[in-house]
């Protein structure tokens, strides 16, 4: 683990003894696997106690026939300081299965989480609880599928389509 | 169309043609682009409109960002079906008559985008005119399409009214 990060990372077991699951370390980058439950507490924390003041991403992944709970919402949070040590970016995970596919909001925390939060949504179906306004960013209102699913094919065109000859419809009048 | 100075004639000549021919030479020499640029291909459009190739010696540099007052469509870019339907509405918008080129790869065919979002070419809900290839097609090519679409109104012009 990099060296800048040990004290945020004693501060967060200290915190939530439970809910950190595992802590991975890659080229220089931490990722706390942590419960999908306590997502809220832990970002709330990391804001307002140890000045993670920017969301830099938040998204998901789909590891279909890859591992089980299938998805993971992932988050970058970064923090910057004068100094150096002070200026650290750490990125959590939390795992979702197909049958329980809902995850706090972040938004109250970081503001910023709005259309990232919206994009997965549009993207993968993962509702967040307490979004103040969860609904698809990027493909048409009354799209059905949720296209970066692994088992979506992304060759199908056919609710773009009905989407497409109902926006015709409805600008004739 | 001809010609006639004939001193007979007064010797300030006249020309005899249809008033048809007179409005396709019009149109021919005049056209009003609407350009409809969405993605990389817009950027080639507007060198095409600049000075290094200036579509303006080609009598077509009047870009209308109305389409009230445009007679020539030119979709450069990638279409989704998201934005096919303003895309058509803004042809329905134009008056007639009209003409529609289809600037790169994108339009012809969908291009690199073979996905649940593009459409495989706009001619699934407008009538093209040209398709110019290209990822993005040269200043050349699109002029070239501006110049075939001249030719088209010059041997198959279009009804008065
Ligand atoms: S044809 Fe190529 S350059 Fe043109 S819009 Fe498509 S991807 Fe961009």
């Amino acid at each position: 683990m990099s060296v800048d990060l040990e004290p945020v990372i004693d501060s967060l077991k200290n915190e939530f003894p439970q809910d950190i699951i595992d802590i991975k370390e890659y080229r220089g980058e931490t990722t706390l696997l942590v419960s999908k439950e306590r997502i809220f507490k832990i970002c709330a924390y990391l804001k307002d106690g140890l000045d993670f003041t920017f969301l830099a991403d938040l998204t998901a992944v789909d590891y279909l026939e890859v591992k089980s709970p299938r998805y993971e919402v992932v988050y970058h949070i970064h923090r910057f300081g004068p100094e150096c040590e002070e200026n650290v970016r750490i990125r959590l995970k939390a795992e979702l299965s197909e049958e329980d596919i809902e995850i706090d909001s972040v938004t109250p925390v970081w503001s910023g989480a709005d259309w990232l939060e919206r994009e997965v949504y549009d993207m993968f179906g993962i509702e967040f609880i307490g979004h103040p306004d969860l609904r698809r960013i990027l493909m048409p209102e009354d799209y059905e599928p949720f296209p970066l699913r692994k088992d979506f094919d992304v060759r199908n065109r056919e609710a773009s389509k009905r989407s497409f000859e109902k926006a015709l419809e409805e600008g004739a009048d | 169309m001809g010609v006639n100075s004939d001193p007979l004639l007064g010797g300030e000549g006249f020309l005899t043609t249809t008033i048809e021919t007179l409005a396709n030479w019009g149109r021919k020499n005049s056209l009003w682009p609407m350009p409809f640029g969405t993605a990389c291909c817009a950027i080639e459009m507007m060198g095409v409109f600049a000075s290094r190739f200036d579509l303006a010696r080609f009598g077509a540099e009047v870009a209308r960002f109305s389409p009230r007052q445009a007679d020539l469509m030119i979709v450069s870019g990638t279409i989704t079906y998201k934005m096919a339907s303003v895309c058509r509405r803004i042809y329905d918008q134009m008056p007639e008559p009209k003409w529609v080129i289809a600037m790169g790869s994108c339009t012809c065919g969908g291009g690199p985008f073979d996905s649940y979002a593009v459409v495989q070419g706009i001619d699934e809900f407008l009538p093209v005119d040209v398709y110019v290839g290209g990822c993005p097609p040269r200043p050349e090519a699109l002029i070239d399409a501006v110049i075939k679409i001249q030719k088209k109104i010059e041997m198959q012009g279009a009804p008065l009214v």
